[in-house]
């Protein structure tokens, strides 16, 4: 018997634990010609602004070892055209679609909450906390324990009660559990994580750097570690609050291992770019890897790792 | 194309196809790969995107090539043209016969073609070239001439010499070196090959800062010109938001179009040259690009628009 790989999403059901990741899939429509978009268990879209954005200069990405760096700058038109074009397209073809959105302002993101809560068929918000706060000398909200709060909590009172609301964290801090209780305290339903590490490249033979903005996101199989870590760590502080994982997962197998970490969802994002039926394909397999173990439910094996430390290093055995 | 293929604006197809051949001609590989959907949608201008490296590769993004060819044998062949120029490309030109290959295609907007049977004149740079001779047949099948201008810095690196000699009304060759055809680049005798052969319509493809010149002559002379520009592209199907670049659109506004669907084939004047590699203060969403467009608003392309012979 196929295990049953349904999964909750703050109160909502999704029929599987396979999501894309935002950024890495448009709003669907692209992907729609490889893969069925109603057959994952949602579509996260590219992080919605409120005003149209024409992104950072090119070159905007660069390979690096099993993974890439990406400088893109939430180019995108808009939460309007978002609204007219993109969400119905989705909800059209069936998909569930968690909306991501990103802002300068703690008022922006609350603005984009309340639109997307007036419009329906939204079945979850992921706030992208990790971007500049113009009204904190350009800090990212998700680098500051008060700023995430503020975000979350002002998103949380903007938006309707039965759409969950999921932070989205970054890495790049010094103590991520602190950020993960603040968004959870100011009303966060669940905890996507990791976003991107700012990481750099520069070209030896120009001996410029190669992206014009410099710096970049790092993303792929080269970042798992980090994300499986991050899941690992924030489970284990806050064992009750859902997780949406993602990080260079490439396969079932990679789904799995966050999974076990803690997550009870899984984003394909960089996968998707070298294989557009990333999504379909990495489901198919994670339900093989879970029946080859005799699992019969999803939900029996998020964050099993917790409960089998390695044999070694069971209590009395550490010398 | 058969009658029962596929629309021609059907989607593109993943396949894992097979290789049938790698070939060497002169400083470039040609690879030959049995991906029969991809053969029966394919345009001319369009591409494919390849994943390199094999299973559990560490290079993540795909490779995108322009198609030089189709063929109906083996059910249907997509040939593309490459340089090698990192280790992806390295892989690609060890690969062997009836090894498989993953690839996406065909990808992007192809090459408009006139109603009427006009004079072409087709210019490309390098291997810029290879998507130049399905277009040149699909001319002929239009009953357009069609006229050759190709350059690069030698004469290995001219793709396609032969064949645009013997198929092309003309053929001119241009090399830095002089090792091939006339010494200097394309745009050096472009104004001669026009006027020798009355061109109505110029398609290009090959480095920017050739579809640049190529495109600011055009206008000089007062000709449409349609190119296919070379971004760097990651996903090749839309969703990465790498390969973009300033054009302005129907409507007078520049946004920021992703050169992988909204192109790879624009109109050369619609394209800002000048301000690839930034995002001009007037685009579309650029900070304050509303109250920059009320100040001083562009002409855009209109004056060019409607053209005769030239529809999409």
């Amino acid at each position: 018997m196929a295990p049953d790989l349904r999964t909750k999403l703050g109160q909502v059901e999704l029929p599987n634990p396979i999501l894309t990741a935002s950024g890495c899939a448009g709003a669907g429509r692209e992907l729609a010609q490889f893969i069925d978009v109603s057959k994952i268990g949602a579509v996260v879209t590219k992080s919605v602004m409120l005003a149209p954005r024409a992104g950072r200069p090119t070159p905007r990405m660069v390979e690096t070892p099993s993974g890439m760096l990406n400088a893109i700058g939430l180019q995108g038109p808009g939460i309007d055209a978002f609204l007219q074009r993109d969400l119905p397209w989705l909800l059209s073809r069936g998909a569930r679609a968690v909306v991501s959105i990103a802002g300068s302002t703690v008022e922006e993101f609350a603005e984009l909450a309340a639109r997307l809560s007036d419009a329906p068929g939204v079945t979850a918000i992921e706030v992208n906390i990790s971007c500049p706060n113009v009204e904190h000398r350009g800090q990212v909200f998700a680098c500051d324990v008060t700023d995430s709060g503020s975000v979350v909590a002002a998103v949380r009172a903007r938006t309707r009660r039965d759409i969950p609301v999921f932070a989205k964290l970054s890495p790049d801090v010094t103590d991520i559990v602190s950020i993960a209780r603040s968004c959870v305290t100011a009303g966060a339903d669940g905890l996507s994580m990791i976003n991107t590490l700012l990481g750099m490249a520069i070209d030896t033979e120009t001996m410029r750097p190669v992206l014009a903005g410099l710096t970049g996101g790092l993303s792929g199989p080269a970042i798992r570690p980090i994300a499986v870590r991050c899941i690992w760590q924030v489970r284990e502080a806050l064992p009750g609050v859902p997780i949406i994982g993602m990080g260079g997962v490439l396969t079932g197998r990679d789904a799995l291992e966050l999974i076990l970490a803690g997550a009870s969802m899984v984003s394909v994002g960089t996968a998707t770019f070298h294989d557009p039926s990333a999504t379909v394909r990495i489901l198919r397999e994670l339900e093989e890897e879970l029946a080859r173990r005799g699992i019969d439910r999803l939900s029996d094996v998020v964050g099993l790792a917790h409960e089998m430390r390695p044999a070694g290093r069971a209590a009395g055995s550490v010398v | 194309m058969t009658s029962d293929g596929p629309e021609p604006d059907a989607g593109p197809l993943q396949v894992r196809g097979t290789i049938l051949t790698v070939r060497r001609i002169d400083a470039y590989h040609v690879m030959t790969v049995v991906a029969p959907g991809i053969a029966a949608r394919f345009r001319p201008g369009q591409f494919v995107a390849v994943a390199v490296g094999g299973q559990d590769t560490s290079m993540l993004l795909r490779r995108c090539f322009s198609i030089h060819d189709v063929r109906p044998d083996h059910g249907g062949t997509v040939e593309f043209v490459f340089s090698v120029v990192g280790r992806g490309t390295q892989w690609l030109a060890e690969r062997r016969p009836r090894e498989a290959l993953d690839l996406t295609g065909p990808l992007g907007r192809p090459f408009p073609v006139p109603r009427d049977p006009v004079s072409c004149l087709l210019v490309g740079g390098g291997y810029g070239s290879s998507p130049l001779f399905a277009l040149a047949d699909r001319l002929r099948e239009r009953g357009c001439t069609v006229d050759f201008l190709l350059g690069a810095a030698s004469g290995d690196k001219v793709f396609g010499a032969l064949t645009a000699r013997r198929t092309g009304r003309s053929a001119t060759i241009t090399t830095v070196d002089g090792s091939l055809g006339v010494r200097g680049i394309v745009t050096d005798v472009l104004g001669q090959v026009i006027h020798d052969a009355r061109t109505d319509v110029i398609y290009a493809c090959g480095p920017m800062p050739m579809l640049r010149q190529v495109t600011a002559l055009a206008r000089r002379y007062d000709i449409p010109v349609q190119v296919a520009v070379e971004e760097s592209m990651a996903c090749g199907i839309g969703v990465c938001m790498t390969c973009v670049l300033p054009v302005v659109g129907s409507d007078g506004i520049t946004r920021m179009v992703r050169s992988c669907v909204d192109g790879p084939v624009f109109r050369g004047e619609r394209v800002r040259w000048d301000d690839i590699g930034t995002i001009p203060l007037d685009a579309f969403g650029a900070p304050g690009w509303e109250q920059r467009r009320l100040r001083q608003p562009r002409p855009g392309g209109e004056h060019t628009a409607g053209r005769p012979g030239h529809g999409a």
